[in-house]
C-alpha cells in the first residue's frame, strides 16, 4: 500500500510537470491541445477515498493553472471529473467486478473497457474547460470544435502512454 | 440537529464537491478581474523560472527571426536620424514641450518567456517585474505595434494580459481619418481583431492603418495595432465590423517593451474627478 502510495505521488507530478513543459506546447492544427494530465485522475485505484481524490485533483487542478494562468479553470473541470468518475466507474462494472486493489487502466481491463471509461469523462472534463475559458456560447462552433479536437488528441496520446506503462 | 449533521456526514463528498467547485468558479472570476500583485500564476518565481529554463532551450529557434526583425528596426531609426541630421535647425525655437510632458514614457525592454495564442484569453509572461518600475496597468509594445497590457507582477516577473485576450479592450482609432473605436479580438483567429465602435458614417476602407489612440493613457498614442482588412456595415446596424489584420505577430513574440507612463496617475485622478461631478 506504502509502495503504491509512493507511485502515485511520483506520477502527480510526473504527470504534471509533462503537461505544464512539454504537452501544453502540443497543439494541432490551432485547436486541438493535449491535456493528458487528467488521465493521472482516472488512473487512480479504485478503492480510493472519494475526497481525498477530490482533493487531488483540485490540487493537481490549481497547478495546471498556475503555469497556464487561468487560476481556477482546470481545477474546476478536474474536480468535476473526480466526482463523476466512481459513479461511471460503478455503472460500467465489467462482468464479475472489480479486483479488490487494482486501478481502472488499460493494462487491467482492455482496451475497449478503458476507452468506454475515459472517453466520456474527458469529454465533460473538454466541455467544461473550454466553455467555461470562453465564457458562454457565443463562438459555439468553433469552441466545439476544440473540444472535439482536444479530445481526439488527448485520448490518442492517453492511449498511447496506457501502453507504455503496460510493460511493467 | 444531530439529524442534519448525520444528513451533512452521509453527502460529504457532494458537498465538498460543491465547495470546491463554488471556490474554482470564485477563482475563475477573480482571476478575470483582478490585477495586482498574486501569487498564483505564472509570475511567481518557481513557476516563472521553471518556464524560463524551458523558454531557453525553446528560444534558440526563434533567435534569426529576433536578429532580422532588430536588423530591421535597426535600419529603419538609422534613416530617422540621417533625415533629422539633414533638417536645417530651425532659427526661432518652436514651442519646445514641458520637460514632463516630453519625458512621460520610459521604456523597459523585457523578454518573454511564457505566450499562448491558442486560448481565447492568453497571457504572455515577461522577465522583469516590480524591481524593473514594472506596475499593474502599463502597457507593452515593441517595434511590430501593441503586445499587451500588465496584469500582476512580482519582484522580477509580470504577466500581461495580451492584445489576444477576449476581455482585454484597446483604444484605437482610424489613422487616415482620426475616428475611435475599440480593438477587441473575438477568439478565433490570432491574426485577426475587430475593430468596433466605428459609426456608419464614417469613410473606411481596407488598407486604412489602426493606430492606439492614447486616449486611455494605457499606451502611448500612434502605436501600431494592424491594418483594414474587411469593413463592412450591416443594414440595420450602427456600426461597421471591421476585421483588422495585426501587425503584431504574437506567435514569435520574443522582446517587449514595457511602458511607463509617469503622467497616467495625473490624467486618471483629473478624469476621476470629473466623473465623480457628474
Amino acid at each position: 500500500m506504502n509502495r503504491s502510495a509512493i507511485r502515485y505521488v511520483v506520477l502527480f507530478f510526473v504527470y504534471g510537470f509533462a503537461q505544464v513543459l512539454f504537452f501544453k506546447r502540443l497543439v494541432l492544427f490551432d485547436r486541438a491541445f493535449c491535456l493528458v494530465y487528467v488521465s493521472f485522475i482516472l488512473i487512480l485505484p479504485i478503492s480510493i477515498n472519494q475526497l481525498s481524490l477530490l482533493l487531488v485533483a483540485f490540487l493537481l487542478g490549481v497547478g495546471i493553472d498556475v503555469f497556464y494562468d487561468s487560476l481556477g479553470l482546470h481545477a474546476m473541470s478536474l474536480v468535476a471529473v473526480a466526482y463523476l468518475r466512481n459513479y461511471w466507474l460503478s455503472a460500467i462494472t465489467p462482468q464479475g467486478g472489480y479486483d479488490s486493489g487494482t486501478s481502472p487502466t488499460l493494462a487491467a481491463n482492455g482496451f475497449p473497457w478503458f476507452a468506454l471509461y475515459s472517453a466520456p469523462l474527458v469529454f465533460i472534463h473538454h466541455l467544461l474547460l473550454f466553455f467555461v475559458e470562453a465564457g458562454g456560447f457565443h463562438n459555439f462552433w468553433f469552441t466545439l470544435s476544440k473540444v472535439i479536437g482536444s479530445l481526439f488528441f488527448t485520448l490518442t496520446v492517453m492511449f498511447l502512454l496506457q501502453y507504455l506503462q503496460r510493460q511493467r | 440537529m444531530e439529524r442534519l449533521f448525520k444528513f451533512l456526514y452521509q453527502y460529504r463528498v457532494f458537498f465538498s464537491f460543491l465547495g470546491l467547485e463554488f471556490l474554482c468558479i470564485w477563482l475563475v472570476i477573480r482571476n478575470n478581474q483582478y490585477q495586482g500583485a498574486q501569487f498564483f500564476n505564472t509570475s511567481n518565481r518557481l513557476v516563472a523560472s521553471t518556464v524560463s529554463v524551458s523558454q531557453n532551450v525553446t528560444g534558440y529557434f526563434s533567435l534569426q527571426d529576433i536578429n532580422r526583425q532588430l536588423a530591421a528596426e535597426n535600419a529603419r531609426l538609422r534613416n530617422e536620424l540621417e533625415r533629422r541630421s539633414l533638417m536645417p535647425a530651425p532659427r526661432v525655437p518652436v514651442a519646445t514641450p514641458d520637460s514632463a510632458l516630453a519625458a512621460r514614457f520610459e521604456f523597459v525592454s523585457a523578454k518573454v518567456i511564457n505566450n499562448s495564442t491558442l486560448q481565447y484569453k492568453n497571457y504572455i509572461t515577461i522577465d522583469k517585474g516590480a524591481a524593473d518600475g514594472i506596475a499593474p496597468g502599463m502597457a507593452a509594445i515593441n517595434e511590430l505595434g501593441a503586445v499587451g497590457k500588465v496584469k500582476q507582477v512580482s519582484k522580477h516577473f509580470a504577466v500581461l494580459i495580451s492584445v489576444l485576450n477576449i476581455d482585454n479592450q484597446v483604444s484605437c482609432l482610424i489613422k487616415r481619418t482620426g475616428y475611435f473605436g475599440t480593438a477587441q479580438w473575438d477568439g478565433l483567429d490570432p491574426r485577426v481583431i475587430d475593430l468596433k465602435y466605428i459609426p456608419r458614417h464614417v469613410p473606411v476602407q481596407p488598407g486604412d492603418t489602426i493606430v492606439t489612440s492614447g486616449y486611455n493613457a494605457v499606451f502611448p498614442p500612434g502605436v501600431q495595432v494592424g491594418v483594414v482588412q474587411s469593413a463592412v456595415v450591416k443594414e440595420e446596424g450602427p456600426f461597421y465590423d471591421i476585421k483588422v489584420l495585426l501587425s503584431q505577430d504574437f506567435g514569435k513574440l520574443s522582446f517587449v517593451e514595457v511602458v511607463r507612463s509617469y503622467l497616467k496617475a495625473e490624467k486618471d485622478s483629473l478624469e476621476t474627478t470629473l466623473m465623480e461631478e457628474k
